[in-house]
């Protein structure tokens, strides 16, 4: 099954819903870093919370997202990260590199609201 | 070794069947919470590796039911390549398939015990056991 992206302003919500293969989840990749540009998306949320497990493929696949977002000009957030999924991936040595992390949706974009301010402040 | 279940192991969606199977059968063991995942975690990395390195291959999953503890094994068995230096391999970031290389030593953090053997142009099979722990 394919994610849902919505859009939501200049913010794109991928929402996955149930357990994602290897290959769905380089699917999601590639859609979603297609659709920052066609859309001009500035922030890109990932609910992750109906991921039955984040090992090490779909770490690396959730970063290489973030990189290629931000290269087309769109910072990424992942929410919904679990206690238990937490824990697994400490235990496994994952990181998550520059990918920024929120506890919920609103977290998300209030997170990303704040990013936009200091990039303004910036230019 | 009591009742359990085998998964044939060659395409990317065997990976979730298997992880999946073996959250369930955690359940059954009387596994909880973080340790359902954990297991199911650890699953996915050894599937995962059947299917980029040796393409087929089986996970066995089964209750182990000793006098004062229950837990529970996954075999991981595939008739691929083989391991060159299974030291390097149980290294953090060693991989010579583009990955993290987080997955066997990963795998190794998350079950209570682990053991793999190897040999070139035979195959691989990677053994791990976790124990409910009593609260």
């Amino acid at each position: 099954m394919s994610v849902p992206i919505l859009k939501q302003g200049d913010v794109l919500i991928a929402s996955i819903q149930v357990a994602q293969t290897d290959a769905e989840l380089l699917a999601l990749r590639d859609r979603l870093t297609g659709q920052v540009g066609d859309v001009r998306a500035r922030g890109v949320i990932i609910d992750v919370s109906a991921l039955d497990v984040m090992d090490s493929f779909a770490t690396r696949t959730l970063r290489a997202i973030a990189y290629s977002s931000r290269l087309r000009g769109a910072h990424t957030v992942v929410v919904g990260i679990s206690p238990e999924v937490a824990f697994a991936m400490v235990q496994l040595g994952l990181e998550l590199g520059a990918v920024s992390t929120a506890l919920d949706l609103d977290d998300a974009i209030a997170q990303l609201e704040q990013h936009r301010k200091n990039e303004r402040r910036r230019e | 070794m009591s009742d359990g279940r085998r998964i044939a192991i060659n395409r990317d969606a065997d990976i979730v069947a298997a992880r999946q199977a073996g959250r369930e059968l955690a359940a059954e063991a009387g596994f909880k919470g973080t340790d359902l995942t954990l297991i199911a975690t650890a699953i996915s990395e050894v599937a995962r590796n059947i299917v980029i390195y040796a393409k087929y291959g089986e996970i066995a999953i089964a209750l182990l039911e000793e006098r004062d503890r229950r837990g529970m094994a996954v075999v991981a068995r595939d008739e691929g390549p083989g391991i060159a230096d299974i030291e390097k391999a149980m290294r953090d970031g060693f991989s010579t398939g583009g990955s993290l290389g987080l997955g066997l030593p990963g795998a190794r953090r998350l079950m209570d015990e682990f053991e793999i053997e190897s040999r070139l142009g035979v195959g691989t099979t990677v053994t791990m056991r976790k124990w409910v722990t009593r609260r």
